[in-house]
């Protein structure tokens, strides 16, 4: 205990002097929730549009008026050509243009289809997504409009199939609901791994781990000397993430927060192991910080943080499977956006302890191997 | 006399690499001990494995009584240990570095207070105790290393490359600490390659290529030479050997010392020197070292 205790008091004492450390552990929750929560946003509207209006007839009106009303469509130039068109599209001044035929008006008095083309600048997937699935619905419904108006039949008594959607959990799509807890999970991971495994290849670089294991201290004294400060770092962290996302974007907490704590202290041994593993292959802190990397860029990818888990083929889903906060982005969002209790968690809990064993055991065995 | 360092064919090996190969090393209690070595001849490995933090390939050793496969732990609190590069933490100040090394030795309250004003003292760091490590000279660092490392009274004291890059002055001063520490009782083992420093130990080993070529006494090692060591005094030291090696004078060893040429010479072959006049001289450890590792050499490559 007394070995224990002088361990805890050097790494606080260290981590008190590193003053910019501390203080990038503490702005860097701040600095990385307002800006994805604020910058990011999955749901595209407001697409800077061309129109090229060939008919220029009431009902080319009334289509266009359709296509600004979804509010996905910004109607920014009206051009005279194709040619126009797609200089628009081609410098980037445009991401969409709609191209009216001169026959619009003719065809829909004869009830003929007239080819309405949508031009979308695909090079940005997920814009180019939104703008066809609303360009798509806006054709479907002024369709449904006029042909219902041509037969004399009311609005409402068209639709024998009334789907009503209810989106549950986050029924005005807030983006920020969806990034906050995701953000929390890539913040702990990042500073987690690294700094664990940057505080053990320190010591070992500096040679005071050499001279540390020729003392009586035992390797699991050291371990926990060497996580505990951090665990408590992991919750600051965790708090100042979760006092943002309250009071900067209203993010509603559903379920118990005790529970989201106390789970929490699993990712946070699951990040720290991860940490311990890698010092005991990294020789130099240089190597530690891109091993960090190695683990930052599939956790960010393939956890589903941004990009859906549903979608990837199964070699990378399955990998997927493999990262802790792939479980932990379930259990943040589970409970704070489901307010789901421990009984639907069970499955990530033991995935995590699994985790934290398997990575535990390999880094102590390496561990004392390095040191031979 | 009893041995506070005992060894049996203690081998490590990496791969297909010796490191260090079937050494017998005997260190009487209380004596300062002189482990000399190039640098990659083993030196560290033996310690390493002495202290219990590497497992030998094969052998085995006892320190302090202690046997070094099986009672590591034992062998932990009665060991010191300071390397070359002062592990002590530079965001730290002495004190918080003596406290914290107080604590890994597991003492408390008065006998750590004592000894921490001990350290201070004997190191001569009373006025910066409150010093940040990193703003320290490389002569204070070592003595707050060494202070750091026997801070629990170790009865066997390992010192690897303790006085690399350190002033002269400093170098008298650690000396004079550790003349005391042993003065007191404690055994130390110290690593060097600055030969003069040989001199300050009771024994000495010679370590090359992972293998133990020569041990005893400095006083031994010197006699134990074969032939005289000769200074011929002359203006022109590189054409005074020229002429030498035409006379086809066997000679063991030649290098060429401040302006004069020294010789090793057998002494059968002495007469045929008379044409220069020359003084026989009593050798350097540093002649020892090199006539060891020449002779080892030549074992070596046969």
């Amino acid at each position: 205990m007394i070995r224990l205790r002088a361990l805890l008091v050097k790494e606080f004492i260290q981590m008190k002097r590193d003053n910019i450390t501390l203080a990038m552990m503490v702005m860097m929750p701040i600095a990385q929730l307002l800006v994805f929560g604020f910058a990011i946003n999955t749901d595209v509207k407001h697409l800077k549009t061309v129109v090229f209006d060939q008919s220029l007839s009431a009902e080319s009106r009334d289509l266009l008026t359709g296509f600004t009303a979804s509010e996905y469509f910004d109607i920014k130039y009206v051009v005279s050509s194709f040619e126009a068109v797609n200089q628009k599209i081609e410098s980037g001044d445009a991401k969409v243009g709609i191209i009216i035929p001169p026959d619009l008006s003719a065809n829909l008095k004869h009830s003929r289809a007239t080819p309405i083309q949508v031009i979308v600048d695909a090079s940005d997937s997920t814009s180019a997504s939104s703008a066809i699935a609303t360009a798509q619905s806006v054709g479907q419904l002024k369709s449904q409009e006029l042909l219902l108006a041509q037969k004399g039949i009311s609005a409402s008594a068209a639709s024998l199939y009334n789907i009503r959607i209810r989106a549950w959990y986050n029924q005005d799509f807030i983006t920020a609901y969806y990034m906050v807890p995701g953000i929390m999970g890539i913040i702990l991971t990042m500073t987690m791994v690294m700094i664990m495994a940057m505080a053990i290849v320190r010591e070992r670089e500096t040679g005071t781990l050499e001279q540390l294991i020729v003392t009586p201290l035992k390797t699991y004294e050291l371990m926990i000397g060497k996580i505990i400060p951090y665990i408590i770092i992991g919750y600051m962290q965790a708090t100042i993430a979760l006092i943002v996302g309250i009071a900067v974007f209203n993010l509603p907490i559903r379920g118990s927060i005790g529970l989201l704590y106390g789970l929490t202290s699993f990712f946070i041994m699951a990040s720290l192991t991860l940490g311990v593993l890698i010092s005991s292959l990294a020789k130099t802190q240089m190597q530690a910080m891109q091993m960090s990397f190695f683990i930052f860029m599939p956790s960010i990818l393939l956890s589903g943080f941004i990009f859906p888990r549903d979608a990837m083929p199964t070699l990378f889903y399955a990998l997927g499977q493999l990262l802790p906060l792939t479980y932990y982005l379930e259990i943040l969002r589970g409970i704070i956006l489901k307010g789901n209790s421990i009984t639907l968690l069970w499955g990530q809990i033991f995935a995590l302890v699994i985790f934290i064993a398997a990575t535990l055991g390999l880094a102590i065995k390496k561990f004392s191997k390095t040191l031979d | 006399m009893t041995l506070a360092i005992d060894t049996q064919n203690l081998t490590c090996r990496f791969g297909d690499f010796t490191a260090v190969d079937k050494i017998n090393l005997k260190i009487k209690e209380g004596n300062i001990y002189g482990f000399l070595g190039p640098n990659g001849s083993g030196k560290s490995t033996t310690i390493r494995m002495l202290c219990g933090i590497l497992t030998p390939t094969s052998g085995t050793g006892q320190v302090l009584g202690f046997d070094i496969l099986q009672e590591q732990e034992e062998i932990k609190k009665h060991i010191g240990y300071m390397s070359q590069k002062f592990s002590l933490y530079a965001d730290m100040t002495v004190r918080e570095n003596l406290e914290f090394y107080a604590g890994m030795y597991s003492l408390t309250g008065q006998i750590k207070k004592e000894r921490m004003q001990e350290m201070l003292h004997m190191a001569n760091l009373e006025m910066k105790e409150n010093s940040l490590t990193a703003t320290l000279s490389g002569g204070i660092k070592q003595r707050l290393a060494l202070g750091c490392a026997i801070l629990h009274r170790p009865k066997m004291l390992f010192l690897d490359e303790p006085t690399g890059g350190v002033d002269p002055k400093s170098r008298r001063l650690f000396w004079e600490i550790i003349y005391n520490l042993a003065a007191q009782g404690t055994t130390i083992l110290v690593t060097t390659h600055f030969m003069d420093e040989a001199e300050h130990c009771d024994a000495v080993g010679f370590i090359y290529a992972g293998k133990l070529v020569a041990t005893g006494t400095t006083g031994e090692l010197k006699a134990s030479i074969s032939g005289k060591l000769l200074s011929l005094k002359s203006e022109d030291s590189l054409a005074l050997l020229a002429q030498i090696q035409q006379a086809e004078i066997p000679y063991e060893d030649a290098y060429i010392f401040g302006k004069d040429l020294h010789i090793l010479m057998a002494d059968k072959h002495l007469t045929r020197l008379q044409n220069w006049p020359y003084e026989i001289i009593a050798p350097t450890m540093e002649d020892v070292f090199v006539h060891y590792i020449k002779f080892q050499t030549k074992e070596v490559t046969k």
